[in-house]
């Protein structure tokens, strides 16, 4: 009798406890409204600059990101089904047809990087130092180097695509794998394979320090990578959180959230530019 | 579009996708039994002599060996991934051999997984068939090989039980094939992790024909088994 009494406490408390945690429980601050679902490519989320951005924004307006970490293309289609508020994403053709069918509104430009090719400092494909990322993919290609590709549909997966379409190679065959995974999960498994990718230099440099891969190409216009921050229409999807997500949209353009970015460095060098309010911005 | 809707049509794409055999379904699907079924295999070759040698045999902590056998069978597959991970990736002592991400390494991961099941399985049926079939065998005069052969032949349900509950395990396992097949299209990638991938990338209809055909698989074991297993039972 004594035992079961005491059973029934222990289960109580760890129901009580875990309740207090999830969030809209009874026993948790702020109301169950306060929460929005951010999707983002896994680029932001993996070089951490996310867990650099999102707690001040809480603190101060009581409003929780949950964030999903996808690729772009997964992000768009999320957003298009009303399952997330808003997107943070970095392919401007996908981007643009978001925004045209009517399923994305207030896109604001936040911040950009470059992409660049990293492969083995060995390079058997002798692209080091070329500027036409087009060109060393199509010495990879003739090589037959190991590549390891996104695959995933991902703004990173799409950039690369479009750069073997100018280079006139399609990209088939044993030397050729598509990953279907996120950006640091290509990473590792280049630096596994010795093999050659197209990524994001912010995620690189997150993974650089345990990995031999080296920045071969750089510097191709067609490198650049703008990020952009769009929220989900309300007219199309009236439950998701606008009003919110505009206090998220301001707080990652505003002044502060611009220099947390501009000041997000690992091993001193800066991973993203702020772009909202930056001076000499140029555009796309 | 209604939630009704959509389910319909999303049901309806998957069976067009079996139906037409979309080659992105049937390369997982191929992928899928041929790691599932090597491993399978090898496990059920290593597995059942070992049941025999652990459970017939009478020895200083058998007890506690079967214990940890037991204790095994619930090895998380994130684990077992890990850890073979942490044998043959390019840095560790395993690494010249160059096995991660290929399907190989998957096989391996995977025979770890099922190695428990099978001998714990196989094992309880060598105990209980062990005194009757060795006494009544012995009692006809029959050999050590003889009775060994009895007992694989009286128990050919219960061991095939064994097998393909490893099979069942092995065929839906994910994280295993992610961690040390690397989910590389056309190569390693099966059922579970195309599934993960497709669904990911918002390819709703891929995702859920491949899950509509993983069921088919685990489920269509199970109920061969446990109709032979009817049978059995029922003269």
């Amino acid at each position: 009798m004594r035992n079961r009494r005491l059973c029934l406490a222990v289960a109580t408390l760890f129901v009580s406890l875990f309740l207090a945690h999830v969030p809209g429980g009874p026993g948790a601050h702020g109301s169950p409204d306060s929460a929005i679902r951010l999707a983002t490519t896994t680029s932001t989320d993996n070089t951490g600059l996310l867990g650099l951005l999102l707690p001040p924004f809480t603190a101060r307006y009581g409003v929780e990101v949950q964030v999903i970490a996808v690729g772009t293309g997964a992000a768009i289609a999320l957003a298009e089904k009303g399952d997330v508020d808003v997107i943070l994403v970095h392919d401007r053709v996908s981007e643009d047809a978001f925004i045209e069918k009517g399923f994305g509104v207030n896109p604001r430009e936040v911040m950009h990087n470059d992409f660049v090719i990293v492969g083995p400092s060995s390079d058997p494909a002798g692209i080091m130092g070329l500027r036409d990322a087009s060109a060393a993919l199509g010495k990879i290609a003739a090589r037959r180097s190991l590549f390891v590709s996104r695959g995933d549909e991902s703004g990173t997966h799409k950039k690369e695509k479009r750069l073997w379409h100018s280079a006139g190679v399609r990209p088939e065959g044993g030397w050729y794998w598509s990953a279907g995974q996120g950006m640091g999960a290509v990473l590792v498994m280049a630096d596994e394979k010795r093999a050659y990718t197209l990524t994001d230099r912010g995620t690189y440099l997150a993974f650089k320090k345990k990995m031999d891969l080296s920045v071969l190409v750089e510097g191709d216009a067609r490198l650049f990578n703008p990020y952009r921050i769009i929220a989900v229409n309300p007219a199309l999807h009236p439950h998701v959180k606008y009003v919110e997500v505009m206090a998220l949209i301001g707080w990652l353009t505003s002044r502060e959230g611009q220099e947390l970015i501009a000041n997000f460095k690992i091993d001193d060098e800066t991973l993203f530019f702020p772009d909202a309010i930056a001076p000499g911005r140029t555009g796309d | 579009m209604t939630g009704l809707d959509f389910l319909i049509r999303a049901f309806g794409d998957a069976f067009r996708l079996i139906l037409s055999g979309d080659p992105e379904v049937y390369g997982a699907v191929s992928v899928s039994l041929q790691v599932a079924g090597t491993a399978t295999v090898i496990t059920t070759l290593l597995g059942i002599p070992l049941a025999f040698l652990i459970y017939g045999n009478r020895f200083r902590g058998r007890h506690l060996v079967i214990t940890f056998l037991n204790t095994l069978m619930a090895l998380p597959t994130v684990v077992v991934g890990l850890f073979v991970y942490a044998f043959i990736t390019r840095r560790s002592i395993l690494g010249p051999l160059d096995l991660l991400f290929s399907k190989k390494a998957m096989i391996i991961g995977e025979v770890v997984l099922a190695l428990p099941i099978v001998i714990a399985l196989a094992g309880s049926a060598v105990v209980s068939l062990d005194r009757s079939v060795k006494e009544t065998a012995r009692t006809l005069g029959a050999g050590p090989s003889r009775v060994l052969a009895t007992i694989l032949w009286e128990g050919r349900l219960a061991f095939a039980t064994a097998v393909a509950a490893a099979f069942g395990r092995l065929i839906g396992e994910v994280g295993v094939s992610m961690i040390l097949g690397g989910n590389i299209a056309g190569v390693t990638r099966n059922i579970p992790t195309a599934i993960a991938t497709e669904t990911s990338k918002g390819e709703f209809s891929l995702a859920m024909a491949l899950g509509i055909v993983l069921m088919a698989l685990a489920l269509g074991v199970n109920f061969v088994l446990r109709y032979a297993q009817g049978r059995g039972e029922s003269p």
